[in-house]
């Protein structure tokens, strides 16, 4: 990073409050409490925690060894780690140790986009930014201001900034993530499937996982659980136009052409209908609409999908009737990134259909019902009023788009047209939106229209490298954060507190929401000074011991029934029919299809082919590449082409290509695997590789980006996702 | 359709075993050259030669002892804990060829030695004359010179023979694991150590009796060669894999034409028409026979760190 | 005397490298170098397809040649349940071990010696499983002493197919993959 050391003293602020420096003091003095705090041996520091690298939370135990962090272990008394962590979760080591963190804030010196920045003080750097914000504020009233906020860190950002008057707040989980499934069951059973989905691996006898590509997408409990089931002999079926990890691991792998999932999903709802394998009494007693889902479903037979999907009729008779034969233990899995075609919800209402019909509903082996510890919140004063709609959903374009999380492509389209009001300010908390979102190129063009970009990191990604002003965030290990209270098999809460003290001039996310409050003139929102206080509040204030929560990381509840086999009384009460809704009348009322339709995907131009990217086990997206550690298992992402494919296009293993896509987009060079697992008609990548930051030294230009790639994207008309998959690359060669 | 992929990318091990570079090659050329020297010489000891001629007994020891020592650097510069290396020298491990090798090689500095007292050139001993008078009395010793002969000449074979079981005994490295490689290594050595004495000599009469010693080391190492990529390529599929190397492989072109060609079949006609006096004795012969010895155990060191008992180098799989 | 293995279940592991990061941060690896890897074996023609994952290090093996060729005796067959060792201080770094793996376990440490998986001796020796085994999301991995019927190592070998990697080359590992 090119840094003028000499501070220029343009950043003309007042206030060099005391108060951060008591703060600061403060939390140094807790992370050796912290420390001293912990059991002792041979020179070996024991801290537990909860983890980061990616949103499942699992408890871990950090190891410091002399002062140094040594290494990480799951908590045992985690019930989403059971004492193991995932790949990216034992790697966290190197997020600590990554030599490119950002060190200390930076205040842009040339225009945006380029790479020129002052080293500035804390002060210096959050004054600028109230003032900014402030400004904006002024001006164009609170409204303008969007914060993208991904991840538990970003809870105290979002507070300030609530109490500053914002109310839009978008993340990525939605409409780059779960949204379609979350709205889909949602519309169908009232409720959200949620993270940690609630599917009952574990105790499941059979279950069919769509594109999920579990053991690649590594969250760490439902990985165990999906060994469990190999080992207990479960049948698992895998729908995937590449031969997956999980594929390897099924008794029936059906090689889907992509795009084409409803149509089985919908030949299935056929053969369960047709030959009478549902679940009669839970569709006569909880579900509303079956007369007219069974009419309208009759044309949609095997044969008929055959058509579509590729795949033989015998096979799709043969993989639904085992899923019926073990219902209620036997589910469809909801998948988790499920923004694919822009037509997903109907999809997914496909998948919570076959459910339905397996009467597998808060049932052992399918869906339980998630628990919750119950944590008191900290009494807030109340946020001023903000009543102006969101910018991200005009009218209410997408009737069923997230509240939460909101659009974040919205916010984009309105930064850029203005429409329905201008946006001029983004505060980014832990997404790197370059590579997150469709189309990089709208996302820089909407950033070059902004007056304030102000991003919080702990690396100098793409998205940081856009600012005005970068805040280097501690990482996970570092910093106290908010609490994990998952909703889950049995109630928990976990503690994220420092294992070892920030390597620079990092700070936690609390503190920098809190100084960036105090300096907005919002102080009285933190009637706390020190973030334990506010944790020790909520957790005291649930009856439990802060000091015994502090040790152990992780406290449990009472176990409580999550299966109708439990006890558990099935009951439906939040949808208007206040049964399952096969039929949705609300998607009816807003003039969607009630039951779901299917729609055939775009065909790949002659010559192309289909662009679909996923996980690989040891990343997670564009956040750990250039985490050493990691960087050791794989460093670049490759190109999956069909060996057959390869031999007619003359593309050997191991050669570097580029790809171009339909849009005439090239990619970074990327190297060929030449491989037999996946369909002629498609390639596959990596998420999260081709860096264009240089600051990420080793990771930079290693490998292509997909998102790069995905300059085209369908937006989901029912909850506005974006359906990334609908993207075509052909070979270039240098 | 088969597919191997691994995840291992450490240095010098992948995507094919590099953990030797020049320094070895360079010290098993060395090594199998002074090796061929020493039998030659102690052929000529043993046939009591050393009365007419200084080449053997005086100049191919010096010559031996320098190549040696250059041969002994490469090889430490090629450790990488060089200095733990007197590790080597407190121990004995019967099983393995390299501590065999560290040990020959400290024996064979005496031989050499007593190798070069043996006939003082003139000029030194009239400078020296105690070590004249050493020399006289040693070369008297008509049992002594003789033990010296049958030593060296043994110390060479043993010499010889290890350059090439060092390789060899990797059972793991398929295009090593030949029984035919120390007979290989030996006629190579004994081939470049007899194109050096050959150029270093100066009586005519030895350098033909040379020129034709060396025909004859260069047609065995040819049949060795067929020998040896028959017995490849009729074993199993590792080893046939190993074959096509030099075969249709990497080191096909490099094999051939530097090898075989320029350093056998070019030097034997050009020897043959030498010694059957068709063509005047030339430099050129005993040159390329050595550029050909050295060019075979790059090629050879090289081959052996390619071929893998899993992975094929042919599809990268 | 004890005869530590490791039995690793293809049919579960899922070729995710948790074994190999834990073993990067346990033993403090250095960077670039892994002590164990994995190896994914597809045979087949899409869709059809068969494919082997597998978890790879030193086999800690019962006729070892890294041991026999070592001219320093630096490697070498452990007291401790015979697992095969290397003693830094007695290494020159020949290579001559690293060329007769057949599995190319072994590296070179940046520190000069010759390295590679040393089945976690030092926590074996507390009662702990090795940090792969302990870390394992899928708990694919097992370790334990073949001379003892009763574990679970052996139980598993009684009970299940398995084979190990190159028994060709007559090295006897002491890894065993079951299928
Ligand atoms: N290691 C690791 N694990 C992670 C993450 C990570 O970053 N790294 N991120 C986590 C998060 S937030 C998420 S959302 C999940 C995402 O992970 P998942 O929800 O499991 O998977 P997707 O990203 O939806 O889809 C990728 C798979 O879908 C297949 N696919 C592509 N197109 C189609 C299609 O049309 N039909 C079908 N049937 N399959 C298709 C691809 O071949 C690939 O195998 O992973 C989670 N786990
Ligand atoms: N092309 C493409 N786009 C996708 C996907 C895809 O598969 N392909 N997947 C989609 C899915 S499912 C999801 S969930 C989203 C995920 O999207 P994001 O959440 O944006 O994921 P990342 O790209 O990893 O960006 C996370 C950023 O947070 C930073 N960060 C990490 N830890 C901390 C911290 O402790 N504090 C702060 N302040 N910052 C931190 C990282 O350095 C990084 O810059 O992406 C979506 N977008
Ligand atoms: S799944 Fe892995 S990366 Fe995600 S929280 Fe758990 S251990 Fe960390
Ligand atoms: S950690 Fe376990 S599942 Fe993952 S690759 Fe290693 S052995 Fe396989
Ligand atoms: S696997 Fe290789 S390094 Fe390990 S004992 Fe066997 S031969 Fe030696
Ligand atoms: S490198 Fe070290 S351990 Fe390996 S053979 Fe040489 S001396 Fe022995
Ligand atoms: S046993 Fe220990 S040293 Fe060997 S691979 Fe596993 S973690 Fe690494
Ligand atoms: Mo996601």
């Amino acid at each position: 990073m090119e840094t003028k050391v000499t501070r220029r003293k343009f950043l003309q602020i007042t206030s060099a409050t005391f108060a951060g420096a008591a703060i600061l003091a403060s939390s140094n003095r807790v992370v050796e409490n912290a420390i001293a705090a912990a059991e002792k041996k041979n020179g070996v520091v024991k801290i537990p925690s909860y983890c980061s690298i990616c949103f499942w939370k699992c408890g871990l135990i950090g190891y410091v060894k002399d002062g140094k962090l040594w290494k990480l272990e799951g908590n045992p008394l985690d019930p989403l780690s059971k004492g193991r962590l995932c790949p990216r979760g034992n790697g966290g080591v190197g997020q600590h140790y990554d030599p490119d963190r950002l060190k200390a804030p930076l205040v842009r010196i040339s225009s945006r986009g380029e790479d020129s920045w002052n080293v500035t003080t804390w002060d210096e750097a959050l004054s600028y930014s109230a003032k900014r914000l402030m400004e904006i504020k002024e001006k164009y009233g609170p409204q303008s201001i969007a914060v993208f906020s991904h991840g538990p860190g970003g809870v105290f950002l979002k507070h300030t900034m609530r109490a500053f008057g914002v109310k839009n707040f978008t993340a990525p989980s939605f409409a780059q993530c779960r949204g379609p499934r979350e709205v889909a069951f949602e519309l169908t059973y009232g409720e959200l499937v949620g993270s940690p989905e609630r599917t009952d691996i574990k105790n499941s006898k059979c279950f069919a996982l769509i594109g999920s590509h579990l053991g690649e997408n590594m969250h760490n409990t439902q990985v165990q659980e999906f060994a469990e089931a190999i080992e207990r002999g479960a049948t698992i079926i895998v729908v995937d136009p590449r031969f997956s990890i999980a594929a390897s691991k099924a008794k029936y792998y059906l090689p889907i052409k992509p795009g084409t999932d409803t149509a089985l999903l919908l030949a299935w709802i056929n053969v369960l209908i047709q030959e009478n394998l549902y679940d009669k009494e839970f569709v006569e007693n909880y579900t509303f609409g079956f007369e007219p889902l069974r009419e309208y479903i009759k044309p949609f037979t095997p044969e008929w999908a055959f058509a579509e999907t590729g795949i033989q009729p015998d096979l799709i008779r043969e993989t639904i009737r085992e899923l019926a034969r073990y219902k209620p233990a036997s589910f469809v899995h909801p998948g988790r990134h499920v923004n694919w075609y822009g037509n997903d919800v109907q999809r997914l209402r496909a998948v919570a259909i076959v459910n339905a019909l397996l009467g597998n509903w808060n049932r052992k082996g399918a869906f339980y019902k998630p628990v919750k510890m119950d944590i008191p919140k900290y009494p807030y004063p109340p946020y001023p009023e903000a009543d102006y709609e969101v910018v991200y959903n005009p009218n209410s374009k997408y009737p069923f788009a997230g509240e939460d999380e909101g659009l974040t492509q919205g916010v984009r389209s309105a930064t850029i047209t203005g429409e329905p009001y201008p946006i001029k300010a983004w505060v980014v908390y832990g997404t790197n939106l370059i590579q997150t979102m469709p189309n990089p190129a709208e996302t820089i063009e909407a950033i070059k229209k902004l007056d304030f970009l102000l991003v919080i990191d702990v690396i100098p990604n793409e998205i940081a490298m856009w600012a005005d002003v970068v805040l280097p965030e501690s990482i996970y290990l570092e910093r106290f954060d908010e609490l994990n209270i998952s909703p889950f098999r049995i109630p928990f809460v976990g503690i994220r507190q420092p294992v070892v003290p920030p390597p620079h001039d990092q700070k936690d996310g609390w503190w920098i929401a809190r100084e960036l409050a105090v300096k907005l003139g919002l102080e009285k929102y933190y009637p706390w000074m020190h973030i334990e206080e506010y944790l020790k509040y909520r957790v005291e204030a649930a009856g439990l011991s802060y000091e015994q929560f502090k040790k152990d990381g992780v406290i449990l509840g009472n176990e409580q029934p999550i299966y109708v086999e439990d006890g558990l009384k099935l009951e439906f009460p939040f949808t208007p029919s206040q049964k399952v809704e096969l039929y949705s009348t609300q998607l009816a009322e807003k003039g969607f299809s009630p039951l779901p339709t299917y729609e055939r995907p775009p065909e790949p131009p002659p010559g192309y082919f289909r662009l679909l990217f996923g996980r690989v086990p040891v990343h997670t997206f564009s956040m750990t590449q250039s985490n050493r550690i990691l960087m050791d298992m794989v460093d670049e992402n490759e190109v999956w082409v069909n060996s057959d494919v390869a031999e007619t296009l003359v593309l050997k293993n191991g050669e570097y290509v580029y790809l171009k896509n339909q849009d005439g987009i090239l990619s970074n060079k990327v190297k060929v695997r030449v491989t037999q697992r996946i369909r002629p008609d498609c390639v596959f990548m990596y998420h999260g590789f081709g860096h264009t930051s240089k600051n990420l030294k080793r990771a930079y230009l290693k490998g292509a980006s997909d998102s790069e790639l995905i300059s085209r994207y369908d937006i989901d008309p029912i909850m506005g996702g974006t359906g990334m998959n609908n993207n075509f690359v052909t070979f270039v060669r240098e | 359709m088969n597919e191997l992929v691994i995840t291992r990318h450490n240095e010098m091990i992948d995507p094919h075993l590099s953990i030797w570079g020049w320094e070895i090659p360079v010290y098993l050329f060395l090594g199998g050259l002074v090796a061929g020297m020493m039998i030659i010489s102690g052929y000529f000891i043993l046939t009591g030669r050393t009365k007419n001629t200084l080449c053997s007994c005086f100049r191919i020891p010096v010559i031996g002892i320098v190549a040696i020592s250059l041969g002994m650097f490469a090889l430490f510069l090629d450790l990488e804990h060089k200095l733990y290396v007197w590790n080597l020298y407190i121990n004995f491990k019967w099983q393995s060829p390299m501590s065999w090798g560290a040990w020959i090689l400290i024996f064979i500095y005496p031989i050499l030695i007593l190798g070069i007292l043996i006939r003082i050139p003139d000029e030194i001993g009239q400078r020296f004359p105690k070590l004249l008078d050493l020399s006289n009395k040693l070369r008297n010793k008509q049992q002594f010179v003789k033990l010296l002969g049958a030593l060296s000449m043994i110390f060479g074979g043993l010499l010889g023979a290890y350059t090439a079981v060092l390789l060899s005994a990797f059972s793991a490295r398929p295009a090593w694991n030949s029984p035919m490689l120390w007979t290989l290594f030996l006629a190579s050595g004994l081939s470049s150590a007899a194109a050096l004495v050959h150029l270093i000599g100066k009586d005519p009469a030895e350098r033909h009796m040379l020129a034709k010693a060396d025909n004859g080391f260069l047609i065995a190492e040819l049949i060795i060669i067929i020998l040896m990529i028959i017995g490849f390529v009729s074993s199993s599929k590792v080893h046939i894999d190993a074959a096509r190397l030099i075969l249709s492989g990497p080191f096909t072109a490099v094999f051939w034409v530097f090898v075989v060609f320029i350093g056998i079949i070019i030097p034997f006609i050009i020897q043959i028409l030498s010694v059957n006096n068709k063509i005047p004795h030339t430099n050129v012969a005993p040159i390329l026979v050595m550029i050909g010895g050295l060019i075979l155990r790059f090629i050879v060191v090289y081959a052996g760190q390619y071929s893998h008992w899993s992975r094929n180098v042919f599809t990268g799989y | 005397m004890a005869r530590y293995a490791m039995v690793i279940d293809t049919t579960k592991c899922v070729g995710c490298m948790d074994c190999v990061v834990a073993c990067k941060t346990e033993n403090n690896v250095p960077e670039g170098f892994n002590r164990d890897w994995i190896a994914y074996e597809t045979i087949g023609k899409f869709p059809i397809l068969h494919m082997e994952i597998r978890s790879e290090r030193c086999n800690h093996c019962d006729n070892p040649p890294c041991v026999y060729t070592c001219p320093t005796g630096a490697s070498h067959i452990s007291e401790i349940g015979g697992i095969v060792l290397v003693d830094y201080d007695k290494c020159i770094g020949c290579k001559a071990c690293i060329a007769a793996c057949p599995y190319d376990a072994r590296f070179i440490h940046p520190d000069g010696y010759a390295t590679k998986c040393t089945f976690c001796e030092h926590r074996v020796v507390e009662g702990l499983d090795p940090a792969c085994v302990a870390t394992c999301p899928t708990h694919c991995m097992y370790f334990g002493d073949l001379e003892d019927p009763n574990s679970e190592v052996s139980k598993l070998l009684q009970s299940r197919k398995y084979h190990v990697l190159q028994p060709e080359t007559g090295t006897k590992p002491q890894i065993f993959y079951l299928i």
